[in-house]
């Protein structure tokens, strides 16, 4: 049935490559382009990036994109490295995350009332103290070092898409077609399966992937400060925080890639989570 | 005054205290769960004997049950006295009013020159939409809001104070003064760069939303009405943008303090400029628990101080809220 809407469609004449075909094309590419990414670091040999004593500090060149450190590390290795370690806290944080947001904005819109005053509470006390603070004071609670920084981030990131999903769920359950399937005497399992998770679910997703891109930049500045993951992990907090004690004597690609190559990566995530909101916005679907 | 924003501005101002309150609790519940010894990270290599460890630990009440020992923080607190930094052997209070002063400043300077630079930019991005100043600035923009702090600190570093040696690498006074020696032209000297720094990444938020405003302005009814009755670009915008773009943007950036917060720590490590922020880092690691608390509730209180004064002014802007009963009315 769907082939055959297909054909008849590029039969009245439209472009393969239509608009929401581009958009879906941009997000698996995206997609294909950071797995790629965080499998290229999990699977990569370490001694690609070991020190080697015979090419400290060398400026960026073709052996080596990036230049080397001070320890003679080949710093283009090392920073996909990074970004994979990124990738993985992020993965993982933006996961648990968006969880804690999932339940917390059911029950806040599902009950109402007491319960959704203290989530609400919550949330405003989630986001009264300032973010980095309560990182630092999370990954001194759990004893620092990986887990400080994974728990910290993990766990602070849900409030604003709590705040997405108790709207979304509100506006579906005051929806005119639940109501009636409601005095049609449809079960609560029925209208939750049929009616609230397929609007809820693609908000929920698109909002997974953008909250990578704000895992992502407060595990590396949690990292740059010195807390959390151990100082010989390759992470772009710390190849920065090192790149730092050696600016003054001009060595700048250590710090300019490295971070480049960071910006790129929150960029991507922005952009496959924007597409993916034009993809599953009805409005631009006939655009 | 009337009766709807007297209201609402009793429940707002209620409920920033009460999430203050939470807030503290929440701080000191995490710094004493801690699994570091507060005595050993006080003592370090010293070896005492244990009689003394337990006089120490009397002393600072760690033997008491964590609510007892919130509560007599607490009440400490509010007499002025929080209690002495274990890292600097200071009271905590002499050391924040210090580092507040420094902070206050960087922040000051950069929330004042975001929210102007902010307001120009977004103005001229909406006044050309479409056209290659909004590409340009919008672009320009979408990069800034995800670009880390601490990376655009290490750029700016290296252009003009490695390179071009415009700007000192650091610190908020030259190194070897007394205090009292260090003049103004100093320590805006050593001001620029951190503020620029952190100006710049909270300056996305607030062109964007200017952005959005004046487009949906000048797209109204209103303004066409205006503009068939001849008012040039410039009468529109300060005649019907400005008023309708001003207000929201400053609570925007009232409310943008927490990251505002969050920036100056990640700044004040890049150029180790001594504030709040990097005294929080230094008494995370030092585990210095007296001092952590003491900048855990002063950053809320900026941050709770921010946003009810976002909160007020949205109540005063939204006619909604000024003529009903509350934020749902």
């Amino acid at each position: 049935m769907a082939d055959m809407r297909l054909r008849t469609m590029e039969k009245a004449g439209g472009p393969f490559l239509n608009h929401r075909r581009k958009v879906l094309l941009i997000i698996i590419g995206g997609i294909v382009i950071l797995a790629g990414l965080c499998l290229w670091g999990l699977l990569m040999d370490p001694s690609r990036y070991a020190p080697n004593y015979g090419a400290r500090l060398l400026a960026p060149s073709f052996a080596h994109p990036f230049g080397t450190d001070n320890l003679g590390r080949d710093m283009f290795y090392r920073t996909i490295c990074g970004l994979s370690t990124s990738i993985q806290i992020g993965l993982l944080s933006a996961l648990v995350s968006s969880i804690i947001a999932l339940i917390l904005g059911s029950l806040s819109a599902v009950f109402g009332g007491k319960l959704d005053t203290v989530i609400g509470f919550l949330v405003d006390l989630c986001m009264g103290v300032p973010h980095l603070i309560l990182l630092i004071l999370i990954s001194i609670a759990v004893g620092g070092g990986a887990a400080g920084v994974i728990i910290g981030v993990a766990v602070t990131h849900w409030p604003s898409l709590t705040r997405v999903i108790r709207a979304e769920v509100m506006q579906v359950r005051s929806a005119q077609y639940v109501q009636v399937a409601r005095k049609l005497g449809m079960s609560n399992w029925h209208i939750a399966a049929k009616h609230i998770v397929p609007h809820v679910f693609p908000q929920y997703l698109v909002g997974l992937i953008l909250l990578f891109p704000h895992a992502i930049l407060h595990e590396a500045a949690i990292t740059f400060l010195g807390y959390g993951l151990p100082l010989d992990t390759p992470a772009v907090g710390i190849i920065l925080a090192e790149a730092m004690r050696h600016l003054a004597g001009g060595m700048w690609w250590l710090a300019f890639f490295p971070g480049i190559a960071l910006l790129c990566m929150t960029q991507l995530f922005d952009v496959v989570g924007d597409y993916l909101k034009i993809l599953i916005d009805p409005h631009s679907a006939r655009q | 005054m009337n009766k709807g924003l007297l209201k609402y501005l009793t429940t707002t101002v209620l409920r920033m205290v009460l999430l203050l309150i939470a807030a503290t609790m929440l701080s000191f519940f995490l710094v004493h769960n801690a699994p570091m010894d507060p005595v050993d990270a006080f003592l370090g290599e010293v070896t005492v004997s244990e009689e003394q460890r337990a006089q120490i630990a009397e002393r600072w009440g760690l033997n008491k049950s964590p609510a007892e020992q919130y509560l007599i923080w607490l009440g400490n607190t509010l007499r002025g006295d929080m209690g002495e930094s274990r890292t600097y052997h200071e009271p905590v209070t002499k050391v924040l009013g210090e580092r507040f002063r420094a902070s206050l400043l960087l922040m000051g300077t950069a929330w004042i020159l975001s929210g102007v630079l902010g307001v120009i930019l977004g103005i001229v991005a909406g006044m050309y939409k479409g056209r290659w100043p909004d590409r340009i600035i919008k672009t320009f923009s979408l990069i800034l809001a995800s670009s880390p702090v601490f990376w655009i600190g290490l750029l700016v570093l290296m252009v003009f104070a490695v390179e071009l040696q415009w700007f000192p690498l650091g610190l908020a006074v030259p190194i070897g003064k007394i205090e009292s020696e260090v003049t103004w032209a100093e320590r805006l000297h050593h001001l620029v760069l951190p503020a620029l720094t952190l100006s710049i990444t909270g300056i996305a938020n607030i062109v964007l939303h200017t952005r959005q405003k004046l487009i949906d302005v000048l797209e109204s009814e209103y303004v066409l009405f205006a503009k068939a009755r001849g008012e040039t670009l410039k009468q529109l915008i300060t005649r019907h943008g400005l008023r309708n773009i001003a207000l929201p943007a400053v609570t925007l950036q009232f409310a943008s303090i927490s990251e505002l917060f969050g920036g100056s720590v990640l700044a004040e490590r890049v150029f180790s400029y001594p504030g709040l922020g990097s005294t929080a880092v230094v008494a995370g690691m030092q585990a210095d628990a007296p001092l952590l608390l003491g900048i855990a509730l002063f950053s809320s209180l900026f941050v709770f101080f921010g946003n009810l004064t976002a909160n007020i002014l949205y109540g005063i802007i939204d006619p909604q809220i000024r003529e009903g009963g509350g934020i749902d009315g």
